[in-house]
């Protein structure tokens, strides 16, 4: 417990968190502090770029091996299974639709980018780097829970609209493809491409991420502001249960693949994390009757705070005892 | 100066569906119009804005088409077909073009 704490406190003074926090009393101040919106997707962009290329140079460093496809498949079927459970547990915590509450559920069985982010970065701060190939499992954790939220839906209420289209859009969505495609020159570049672009993306890394985090900061305040009446108890509940359960599956996954300490906690804070960027876009083409305040305030305003300050620290902690990391 | 009648169709929609829209549109034989993006604004679900924002889930965009007045029910019968279940406002008013053949 000692340790959790220990490792909350760190995290909650690191300027990563203080940003975010700086962007939520921002909001609720409602001062005129803004991020535009082409300045948001440029760091974003760079984020993905950075994490993606990092990624691959790592798996060329340490190469490729079971663990990777093992890790790959263990993704796609925890992102697939997730939003079940969380559909359930809505079922009985929240008064939501069966629209509503499906819509919540496939956003928990994908990934947040940043909480991945943030969380590679506490790891490497302590030592604790995780394996490389993650971020390739991150982006196979993206679009799985869509397919099982449009299949709660279709079988209890009928009228989700998933289209050839819809599909393209998913599978090639931006960040899915910049992550995917800067793994894959990283790992074909290795060691090498690293350095040479090591003064791009290592060095401004850290400062790059504060400044997105102040944006998601002033987004999830915004959030929390204008739509916090649809957070009824129970929902609130829900946004901070619903990390923990899913943290349990990428522990458990995390374990039976033999990871390391940091790829258990990032396979914990994978599951544990919800999206907001690829699975609201899916959401309100297949699902447009989902009340769209309901799933982002959840999602941005609820869980990723809540695993951003509490989460990550927990499972790292947790990672670590349990490996003896 | 010469003008004519015609019909500006104004289509506000959210950005997910833009390509959606414009591919109906295309197939109704309408080819000219233009895309704006919306900065924000306030609807049934309280207000919002495109600042910050860096999926375009939570965006909207406002498609805007000139017709000659005999092809309004073509275009809006693709339209509607379209952002029937998704928020949106789609508006008709009556202009004044100079080159009715472009329309």
């Amino acid at each position: 417990m000692g340790d959790v704490l220990s490792l909350a406190a760190d995290n909650l003074l690191s300027p990563l968190i203080l940003f975010f926090v700086l962007g939520v009393l921002a909001a609720f101040a409602r001062s005129d502090l803004t991020i535009p919106e082409a300045a948001a997707k440029a760091l974003s962009i760079y984020l993905l770029f950075a994490i993606g290329f990092k990624g691959g140079a790592s798996v060329a460093a340490h190469g490729v091996d079971a663990g990777l496809i093992l890790s790959l498949v263990a993704g796609g079927v925890l992102s697939a299974a997730i939003p079940f459970v969380a559909f359930a547990l809505l079922r009985v915590m929240t008064q939501l639709s069966t629209t509503d509450a499906a819509a919540v559920a496939g956003h928990y069985g994908s990934i947040s980018i940043v909480t991945f982010v943030a969380c590679s970065t506490a790891l490497t701060g302590r030592g604790l780097d995780p394996e490389g190939y993650m971020v390739a499992v991150a982006a196979i954790m993206e679009a799985p829970a869509i397919l099982s939220a449009l299949w709660l839906v279709s079988r209890k209420a009928g009228g989700s609209q998933m289209d050839s289209g819809l599909w393209r859009e998913i599978l090639l969505n931006g960040s899915i493809v910049l992550l995917i495609g800067s793994f894959v020159i990283g790992a074909i570049t290795g060691k090498e491409g690293l350095e040479k672009i090591a003064s791009f993306i290592v060095s401004p890394f850290q400062g790059v991420l504060c400044l997105f985090l102040l944006d998601m900061g002033l987004v999830a305040g915004r959030g929390l502001r204008d739509s916090g009446k649809y957070l009824t108890p129970g929902v609130f509940a829900f946004g901070m249960l619903m990390p923990l359960v899913g943290s349990c599956f990428g522990l458990a996954a995390g374990m039976l693949l033999g990871l390391s300490t940091g790829g258990v906690a990032l396979f914990m804070t994978l599951c544990a994390s919800a999206s907001y960027i690829a699975v609201p876009a899916a959401m309100r083409v297949a699902l447009p009757e989902a009340n769209p305040s309901i799933y982002l305030t959840l999602s941005l305003g609820i869980t990723f705070p809540f695993n951003l300050t509490l989460g990550i620290p927990t499972y790292i902690a947790i990672a670590s005892q349990v490996t003896g990391g | 100066m010469q003008t004519h009648d015609a019909k500006r169709v104004v289509i506000t929609i959210e950005a997910v569906m833009e390509s959606r829209l414009t591919d109906a549109l295309q197939t109704a034989d309408v080819t000219g119009y233009s895309i704006l993006p919306v900065l924000g604004g306030s609807g049934r679900s309280g207000p919002w804005s495109r600042e910050g924002q860096v999926s375009r889930a939570g965006g909207m965009v406002q498609v805007i088409c000139i017709v000659h007045p005999d092809r309004l029910d073509k275009l809006l019968d693709a339209a509607f077909a379209v952002v029937e279940r998704h928020i949106g406002i789609v508006t008709v008013t009556d202009c004044q073009v100079l080159r009715a053949e472009r329309f």
